[in-house]
């Protein structure tokens, strides 16, 4: 009963966004199409985006002023005349082009390994799951849920020193290893629900056990998927502390790293910081602005899922 | 790391209960051994175990390293010997070790508390009868998505530059100052930013919840007569409190963990009024102190398993959320 409970509450989490449009239930007090519109509501809300809003604002009204304009520290004024020489400048002092497609190196092979990784670990788990050795790896796996990073950071800082990977390929296992536990979770709950026959008829006709992954569960897979690459992303672009305790060189740094140089050596050039803040925020909210149904739905199973 | 990271492992513990019941199924065309047991086709420790050897020496290595070394003089590099537990006898009683716990637990307490309140109305406002639903449910879940260390560096112009303009502005002394050079006031702003990142996640778990609550409880309620505020308190409150209780213990577990954050806003200061837990045992490995700081961090993990066990436990009963 409760596993049924569960799962219902899973479902109705979208709505929101699909159910747009559409003529809505009458789910609550009242009955269809009596209730008015709550406008006091409406405004408490309003008044709330615009805390969320702000610091955006500021973030791109200053990065669109001049240094002239942009230290009298007056947040809130709007960029006049507009100037693009922060995100000039912003572009050179931070080596972005160095900083970004490391970030994007990173970010690309944390998602796609923790992807590959935890869906091939789950179908082999689930699929033998009668025999002792899957069981306990499940298990095994799911154990460093319960382990912080700074737990275990100083060994880790350590180790990847002496294994040569003290850059952003070690930064990019540990984000990987640090997923799995999550994604692991998530797959193996999904693939419980499959049902068993599709592939019988796909072994009858004399595929292999590859083949059957390749070519029929990862494709059913690709729901979980895109969760569980949303999440990668975004615990991988957005990590500050992997990244600057792990990488030696500060050359090799991600971007929300290099971001610091802002607070030692260039801390008046405020047009200049917050075009280079800009720069690191905008790719996360652009993804986001595309997979807001997927990140949505995602948080929520990631709670309800069981 | 990030907040959704752990969030399943709210549900862990019903996801044991399902996977204690095993699944038997057999593929069809599957051999037997000779004792009858099924053969497992080889590929699939193929798809296994690379996964478990990196996974044993990215975590699990690390680990169990960095507690033996804790009953050690090791300071990072060369030779070392046993000390048995005089790290740990030396951490409980410094009181930089001690500050930074008082600091970090006081100041989840504070944000876990926060956050919940704040999300819970966000989610019945965003799911009462109003307009521009969606558009407002995709604007606060906007700050999910930024890098905590970025937003910080944001707020951190923000309260050095124009919450004092405000504050002299509105003749409040205690705001016409930086809080972020207020030993007393700095650890409000990191408060502050947390909850600004972390309430979308909180909400949308919220929102989940009071969805699942049928449309007929409400009608009840309104024959009964119940008024708005009574109506949340007494019917739409009991009905989520699986949702109150994994949101609280989930976020409690990662505040505990803080530190871009605080980087990004007081790095610490002033002087060590805000250096939580995670920046202190980093201190280790510049600081000599590495064995020493392992017995902090084996203390800590000891205390994150333990809140982990106890959100078992508490989620098993409440499963059926």
């Amino acid at each position: 009963m409760t596993q049924t409970a569960a799962k219902r509450t899973a479902a109705p989490v979208l709505p929101a966004t699909a159910r747009n449009g559409a003529p809505t239930p009458a789910r609550r007090r009242g009955k269809v199409g009596q209730e008015k519109t709550s406008w006091t509501t409406m405004v408490i809300l309003f008044l709330c985006a615009i805390t969320v809003l702000l610091p955006l604002y500021v973030t791109i009204s200053m990065s669109l002023k001049s240094t002239s304009q942009a230290v009298d520290g007056n947040a809130f004024s709007l960029p006049a005349p507009i100037d693009f020489s922060g995100f000039v400048q912003a572009w050179e002092l931070t080596n972005f082009p160095v900083a970004f497609t490391i970030s994007l190196l990173v970010t690309a092979g944390t998602v796609v390994g923790t992807v590959l990784l935890a869906s091939l670990a789950s179908y082999a788990i689930v699929r033998n799951w009668e025999h002792r050795f899957f069981r306990w790896s499940f298990f095994y796996l799911l154990a460093a849920m319960f382990l912080p990073f700074p737990v275990v950071a100083l060994p880790q800082i350590q180790l990847t020193g002496l294994a040569g990977l003290a850059n952003p390929a070690g930064v990019t296992i540990l984000h990987i290893m640090f997923q799995l536990s999550f994604s692991i979770l998530l797959f193996t709950a999904f693939l419980r629900s499959i049902p068993l026959e599709l592939e019988e008829s796909a072994r009858i006709d004399g595929a292999t056990t590859w083949q059957t992954f390749r070519q029929l569960i990862f494709p059913l897979l690709a729901p979980m998927s895109a969760t569980v690459a949303i999440f990668a992303f975004l615990a991988s672009w957005n990590d500050f502390m992997m990244p600057s305790l792990i990488i030696a060189d500060s050359a090799q740094q991600t971007l929300p790293v290099v971001q610091s140089i802002f607070q030692t050596q260039f801390s008046n050039n405020y047009n200049v910081s917050f075009a280079s803040y800009l720069m690191a925020m905008a790719p996360a909210i652009v993804v986001y602005l595309f997979t807001q149904r997927w990140v949505m739905e995602g948080v929520t199973q990631g709670a309800v899922k069981g | 790391m990030s907040t959704p990271v752990t969030t399943a492992a709210a549900s862990a513990g019903s996801l044991v209960d399902e996977a204690e019941h095993g699944r038997t199924d057999h593929l069809a065309g599957a051999r037997h051994d000779r004792r009858g047991r099924v053969r497992v086709d080889p590929i699939y420790y193929w798809f296994l175990v690379p996964t478990l050897v990196l996974f044993t020496l990215a975590i699990t290595v690390p680990a169990v390293l960095g507690i033996f070394y804790s009953f050690t003089n090791f300071i990072g590099f060369g030779d070392w010997e046993f000390v048995g537990f005089t790290n740990y006898v030396a951490a409980f009683s410094d009181p930089a070790i001690l500050a930074s716990y008082g600091f970090t637990f006081g100041f989840a307490i504070v944000t876990v508390l926060l956050v919940n309140v704040i999300a819970f109305l966000l989610a019945v406002g965003l799911t009462a009868k109003i307009k521009l639903k969606a558009g407002l449910r995709a604007v606060f879940v906007i700050p999910m998505v930024i890098s905590g260390i970025v937003i910080a560096y944001v707020f951190n112009f923000l309260f050095s530059n124009s919450v004092p303009a405000l504050g002299s502005g509105l003749g409040i002394p205690w705001l016409s100052e930086s809080i972020l050079a207020n030993p007393d006031l700095a650890w409000l702003s990191i408060v502050i930013v947390t909850a600004w990142q972390s309430i979308p996640a909180t909400l949308l778990i919220y929102i989940a919840g009071l969805l699942s609550i049928p449309g007929e409880v409400y009608e009840a309620a309104d024959i009964d007569g119940a008024g708005a505020v009574r109506r949340l308190w007494s019917v739409t409150l009991p009905l989520v409190s699986g949702y109150v209780v994994i949101n609280m213990i989930l976020g409690f577990k990662n505040y505990l963990n803080v530190y871009d954050v605080i980087v990004g806003l007081t790095n610490g200061g002033p002087g060590t009024s805000t250096r939580s837990i995670a920046m202190t045992i980093f201190t280790g490995f510049t600081g000599g102190d590495y064995a020493y700081q392992m017995a902090n961090a084996t203390i800590f993990f000891i205390i994150a398993v333990a809140i982990s066990v106890l959100q078992l436990r508490i989620t098993r009963g409440k499963a059926a959320i």
